[in-house]
């Protein structure tokens, strides 16, 4: 049964202190925050991913590594039902949610995107003021407490606040780039969700304002799960606490290889294809 | 001897590229060069000398020293009532009490009834500028009674005063409030709808076989002829709705417009016109709001309304209003169709409402064009400079709303 969950636990090459590790390590993957069961997604005729089993740890960071193409895009929007715009995209399997499928028939897109956020590769911020960005997602959620005292605890959890708090009423396309993606943080979490997922959060922004979206992730993880995919090794070595690797099989369809915690995946991949790629040696 | 495999020819490149560009610079000149023309032709003829033969003086009807244009209404009245029959008299007041009238009218009344001015040969403003004293001799000969004087045919009056018989006293008054009136409702039915079909094209339509069509339909309607959407017109609001656009049905209409052919079927039909128009436009500015602004609201757990209203909209509002403007510009020079559903051939009362007889000012300018005489030439003139200046004015007032939306 668990091996079916966790193909890397059970793996014939697992090192020789496996019992202590699986008893601490079992314990925290017990914690699920969101998981998926024969997952495939399709464009129209062609099948982007395929039969994915993953785990997602509450309150860690999970990483998605893999080369361009292979789908970490395509499943990181499941999640949140992100997918439901593409007309093309068709999703089977299931996904659970705090043990509930959200692709249940009943169950309404709009909610889960209220509990699983999302920030995307490019800053995306509202052409609005940087108070309005931050306060719109909680005010269409029907927020009923003070929104001026949301706005600034929710800058200062994103670490903006020092840098905005003279201008919040200025737009917000007027923040440099690292600080649009930091609002675009901040507007995620203002509405409290229970999973943030990033997409590429970083790609476009330099090595510091890099740095410090990763810092800010690593405060983050304290109170939410956060999915994240990157093409930066050092970063999803830095950041994640687990990681999954995907690839891309003959007919370009993209399968999940291998998940487990960073450190592992990192240092002592069990499958080939993960250390190829870890290190390099993909083309 | 090392061979390059490239021949840059830079110099023939930049060279074929002036070429072109003194092409595109060719293209420029023709249609500023035309766009002169127009305007030189429609100035040419909207001011000039006029010859002109009064029946009685005005200098002789002044009041202690006040001229004419200076009297107050009752003076005015009175040197009217000296001066017509008093079945004349009677007649005017039936048509609508002095009390009624403002100074203005009276004051065109006397002009019409009393003073008579009558304009018995213009001149063009080059001829005017250029052959003055031929001019004068010409008046010296032919017209012994006559003054020269230069007029604007486009002035204060012409814009206040009504429609007349009588080319030296005609106004344009009845055919702007009638354009207005007109394009108002146009508006009124044609934004919203137009905007609202748009939208649900964009946002809410699924790419089915029926939605196809309908695009196709309304991307080809676009290029459909105006004269049949007056012809659409006729039939479905004159005559079809007629009890509806005449105003019948709830107990307003006026006998003479009881027939339909009112400002609303007029409306109406232009809104049906630049529906297509406006619809398109939107489309494309709603397209145009980037797919990520649209995600950042979804991801944010807005409904699809929410997403529309809070995002969509605002972002494509200056590409609609874009849209808009193109379309008034369309709709206030229309005439063919207006001239099916019945604009009226004179119409010297103001329209009130919606249910008003009609005519407007492309209307009127045709109308103008179609007279022999000389004078109607510079009415049709100076009503085209109207126009064009009524055109102007409503694009600027769309174009600052435009701006005040995209300022962000
Ligand atoms: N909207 C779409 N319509 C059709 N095919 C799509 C669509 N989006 C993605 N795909 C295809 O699905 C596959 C997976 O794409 P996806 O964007 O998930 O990859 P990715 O791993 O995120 O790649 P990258 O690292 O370059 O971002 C690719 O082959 C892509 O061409
Ligand atoms: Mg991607």
């Amino acid at each position: 049964m668990l091996s079916l969950l966790n193909p890397v636990r059970t793996h014939p090459q697992v090192p020789a202190p496996v019992a202590a590790l699986t008893s601490t390590a079992e314990m925290e993957m017990d914690d699920c925050a969101i998981e998926t069961r024969a997952l495939s997604v399709s464009y129209g005729d062609f099948r982007a991913v395929h039969d994915i089993q993953l785990r997602v740890q509450r309150q860690k960071i999970t990483a998605f590594i893999g080369p361009s193409g292979c789908g970490k895009s395509t499943v990181l929007r499941v999640f949140n039902r992100m997918n439901d715009l593409i007309p093309t995209a068709r999703v089977e399997g299931e996904v659970l949610l705090g043990g509930q499928n959200i692709y249940a028939p009943e169950v309404d897109a709009v909610e889960v995107r209220r509990r699983v956020g999302m920030v995307f590769q490019k800053p995306n911020p509202f052409p609005k003021s940087i108070y309005e960005n931050v306060a719109w997602g909680a005010r269409i959620n029907g927020y009923q407490g003070n929104m001026d005292e949301l706005v600034e605890r929710t800058l200062r959890h994103a670490a903006l606040w020092d840098e905005v708090k003279d201008k919040l009423q200025q737009s917000a396309l007027a923040l440099s780039g690292g600080q649009q993606q930091r609002l675009c943080i901040a507007r995620a979490i203002a509405i409290e969700p229970e999973i943030v997922l990033m997409d590429e959060p970083a790609s476009a922004l330099d090595p510091i304002a890099t740095l410090r979206i990763e810092e800010l992730m690593r405060a983050l993880a304290q109170e939410y799960t956060i999915i994240v995919v990157t093409h930066n090794m050092q970063q999803a070595a830095r950041v994640s606490d687990y990681t999954a690797f995907f690839m891309v099989d003959d007919q370009r369809s993209g399968y999940l290889v291998e998940q487990g915690p960073t450190r592992e995946i990192f240092t002592n991949p069990k499958d080939r294809r993960t250390e190829d790629y870890i290190t390099g040696r993909f083309g | 001897m090392t061979t390059s495999r490239f021949d840059p020819q830079t110099p023939r490149r930049h060279r074929l590229g002036r070429v072109w560009s003194a092409l595109f610079l060719g293209a420029i000149l023709i249609a500023i060069l035309a766009l002169g023309a127009l305007l030189y032709d429609i100035i040419d003829g909207a001011f000039g000398l006029v010859a002109i033969e009064n029946r009685v003086d005005p200098a002789s009807l002044a009041i202690e020293g006040v001229p004419l244009e200076d009297l107050s209404k009752e003076q005015l009245t009175a040197i009217l009532a000296q001066h017509i029959s008093a079945g004349l008299l009677r007649r005017l007041e039936h048509d609508q009490p002095f009390e009624e009238r403002d100074r203005a009218s009276v004051y065109a009344l006397v002009m019409e009834r009393v003073v008579e001015p009558k304009i018995v040969k213009t001149w063009s403003l080059t001829a005017s500028l250029t052959q003055r004293a031929a001019i004068e001799a010409e008046v010296a000969e032919k017209y012994p009674q006559a003054q020269l004087e230069f007029r604007a045919w486009i002035n204060p009056t012409f814009i206040q005063t009504p429609q007349s018989s009588k080319p030296e006293i005609a106004g344009v008054r009845t055919a702007i409030l009638g354009s207005l009136w007109t394009i108002a409702l146009t508006l009124i039915v044609a934004f919203p709808v137009g905007v609202g079909a748009a939208i649900y094209l964009e946002e809410y339509a699924s790419d089915t076989a029926l939605n196809r069509v309908i695009q196709t339909n309304i991307n080809n309607l676009a290029g459909v002829p105006s004269i049949i959407y007056g012809m659409l017109g006729l039939a479905i609001f004159v005559r079809g709705l007629e009890p509806f656009t005449s105003g019948t049905l709830l107990g307003v209409a006026d006998p003479t417009t009881a027939n339909g052919r009112t400002v609303l079927s007029a409306g109406l039909t232009l809104a049906l016109l630049i529906l297509p128009l406006i619809i398109i436009n939107a489309q494309e500015a709603i397209k145009a709001v980037p797919a990520s602004l649209r995600e950042a609201s979804y991801g944010l757990g807005a409904t699809r309304w929410q997403t529309i209203w809070y995002h969509v909209l605002p972002n494509a509002l200056p590409g609609i209003l874009t849209g808009t403007i193109l379309a008034i510009s369309r709709a206030i020079g229309e005439t063919a169709p207006l001239v099916v559903v019945g604009a009226s051939a004179f119409v010297a009362l103001d329209p009130s409402g919606p249910f008003s007889k009609f005519t407007t000012l492309p209307i009127q300018i045709y109308q103008w064009t179609t007279r022999p005489q000389d004078q109607y030439r510079n009415l049709a003139a100076a009503a085209s400079l109207m126009l064009l200046v009524l055109l102007l004015s409503l694009n600027a007032a769309a174009i600052l709303l435009r701006n005040r939306y995209s300022k962000k």
